[in-house]
């Protein structure tokens, strides 16, 4: 059991196809782990037993039947709660959705099932993607597996948890500001923004309409690759989806070739206020490209110094207008209901309780900056803002293939510590907004740990517009190197569970469907 | 000051939501400190740079006038929502 928990998706995936494990046992072993460590990590929101099983048997009958399976068929993963799916309940960690169950299916989660990916269930997350750490969410934080008085990130830090628990092999996160690479980068794993309109957003619940995308969380860079390659494609349901070839990622992982590539690091995106551990591993990975047979330059992005406010006038400016559907009136929570208010009044008194503090200060920021007065000092100007950090970015990568940073200025930080202090956790995702803004491909690779506190660091990879590819290129030379180097994945260090895992009883199974 | 108490409870309300007392003394602060921090934004010199909506313009947003099935099945969605009485008020708009 222990061993299927600890094998990639791809291993995974070939184990299943070579008949020597079935699905329902891989499945069967990630539900048992999840039954034995999520009390602690509480990466779940909701765990699918019934359906997980019911979608590994149908993998395992396709087999039977002789029938050719994908490169993920069988493979564990979980999904990050904001995706819509018929046979779960979507909350975007929020009470005021609390039990809702969508009439229908994301396009992301249509694809996964399609090629065979057995969902075990939904994942925490900041409410409506709206935080850095997981501690927005209604339903209490995720922890970090390297160390459980930590966050794991966010807002797919319970995508994040579950992966580096080896709840799971794979998960399904979104990235608005970072919030895929972010946790990537504290948890020890691959999380990968594609490009912007690359992977649908049809079906999932909208914070900011511009700027999400969904992407994978893996453990290996291929990992990533596979999970990409099966979720990404035109979608006619989603009026921004790119309507071009999915760049072949699958292929630049297995290539794991850097010679002759220019890489640019961004001097605006590290020195003062960056924790030491990170760029003294930061300047370590450079050093590591660079023996690996790239052209290392400075290339200077003048105007990713604007890109933090500029960022948090645009993403609340389009969550204040998504989140006005939230009424008490069509999903989910409704207050007051008493036969004796006023439409008006259940409304209002359904979005009072029903949203958190942070939710309600980035609509009421969004609403302020979008108001008669306001808009033309803060919200156009926040948008010109956009179009010279797009600049910034074309100017760079006509002289360099790729760009490199920290993925954040620090390692993961302790539970609690920047939760009543907004600007302090806005600041977490100083180096990941750029991307989002422009709407380029970025991945966060691990490496190395801080020496200061034992934590993971990540490296942030940027590349043009549908060049997903190239940053898969780096990504695996990177792991590859350091694999190598240290004799094993980085992940074999984390030490966060190890309480738990020593007293794990190998039979120790337990299926429920249930809100954790 | 970026922002008053008072601004924000204004704010607040057109946003479809009351703050509570308790609330206000924790939101208010924060939003002044936060606005004051985005204002950033209005250094950065505007003439002739246009404003970006979108990362690129939207490329598929029109189909053709093709009538396809609906998406969903119209009868599901109202089987899957909880069992509830519907008592919401509704102000009348003219008096006997």
């Amino acid at each position: 059991m222990d061993e299927l928990t600890k094998m990639s998706a791809a291993e995974l995936a070939a184990v299943i196809a070579a008949g020597e494990a079935s699905a329902l046992e891989v499945t069967d072993a990630h539900l048992a782990r999840i039954d034995a460590v999520d009390n602690e990590v509480n990466a779940f929101l909701y765990v699918a037993s019934d359906s997980a099983r019911e979608a590994a048997r149908a993998v395992d009958r396709r087999r039977a039947a002789g029938e050719v399976l994908g490169p993920l068929a069988g493979v564990p993963l979980a999904l990050k709660d904001v995706f819509a799916t018929k046979d779960m309940p979507t909350t975007c960690a929020s009470r005021i959705l609390d039990g809702w169950l969508p009439p229908y299916e994301a396009t992301v989660t249509q694809r996964l099932r399609q090629a065979g990916v057995v969902i075990l269930g939904k994942a925490n997350m900041d409410e409506f993607a709206m935080g850095s750490s997981t501690e927005n969410s209604a339903f209490g934080p995720s922890r970090n597996p390297w160390d459980l008085t930590r966050v794991p990130g966010g807002s797919s830090g319970g995508s994040a948890a579950a992966v580096a628990a080896w709840e799971a092999p794979l998960a399904m996160g979104t990235d608005t500001g970072g919030s895929i690479r972010q946790p990537a980068a504290m948890c020890g794993l691959i999380g990968v923004k594609p490009t912007y309109g690359g992977s649908s957003r049809y079906g999932l619940v909208a914070f900011a309409s511009s700027l999400d995308t969904p992407g994978p969380l893996a453990r290996t860079v291929l990992d990533a690759a596979l999970l990409h390659e099966a979720i990404s494609g035109h979608d006619p349901c989603d009026s921004t989806s790119v309507n071009a070839a999915v760049p072949p990622v699958v292929a630049a992982a297995r290539q794991a070739d850097v010679s002759g590539l220019r890489v640019g690091i961004v001097p605006e995106l590290g020195g003062k206020g960056y924790q030491t551990g990170v760029l003294a591993r930061f300047s370590e990975a450079v050093e590591l490209l660079e023996s690996l047979g790239a052209k290392v330059s400075e290339v200077s992005c003048p105007y990713f110094s604007y890109a933090l406010p500029a960022y948090y006038i645009i993403a609340p400016s389009e969550c204040s207008s998504n989140l006005a559907r939230f009424d008490g009136m069509r999903y989910g929570l409704r207050v007051g209901d008493d036969g004796t208010q006023s439409v008006d009044q259940i409304m209002s008194d359904t979005r009072a309780s029903g949203f958190g503090a942070e939710v309600k200060r980035r609509i009421m920021l969004g609403t302020y900056a979008l108001s008669s007065g306001y808009s033309e000092a803060y919200y156009h100007k926040a948008q010109q803002v956009r179009t010279l950090i797009t600049r910034d970015f074309q100017a760079a990568f006509g002289v360099v293939d790729v760009l490199v940073s920290p993925t954040l200025p620090t390692t993961a930080f302790p539970i609690g510590e920047r939760f009543d202090d907004p600007i302090a956790m806005y600041l977490t995702d100083l180096c990941t907004i750029p991307s989002n803004l422009a709407g380029n491909v970025a991945m966060s690779v691990p490496c190395g740990l801080a020496s200061e506190d034992g934590l993971p660091v990540g490296l942030q990879i940027m590349a043009p517009v549908m060049a997903d590819d190239r940053v898969y290129r780096v990504g695996a030379a990177i792991e590859a190197a350091l694999d190598q180097r240290r004799g094993h994945t980085l992940l074999a260090d984390a030490r966060g569970l190890d309480h738990i895992t020593k007293s794990l009883r190998p039979e120790a199974t337990n299926h429920y469907d249930s809100w954790s | 000051m970026a922002i008053s108490r008072d601004e924000v409870a204004h704010f607040a309300r057109i946003s479809g939501f009351d703050l509570a007392e308790e609330e206000l003394d924790q939101l208010a602060p924060q939003l002044d400190e936060i606005l004051t921090a985005l204002s950033r934004v209005q250094e950065v010199p505007p003439e002739g740079i246009p404003r970006t909506s979108d990362a690129w313009e939207l490329i598929d947003a029109f189909r053709g006038g093709v009538t396809e099935d609906p998406p969903l099945d119209t009868r599901e969605p109202p089987s899957r929502a909880p069992a509830a009485q519907w008592r919401v008020g509704v102000q009348p708009i003219a008096e006997d």
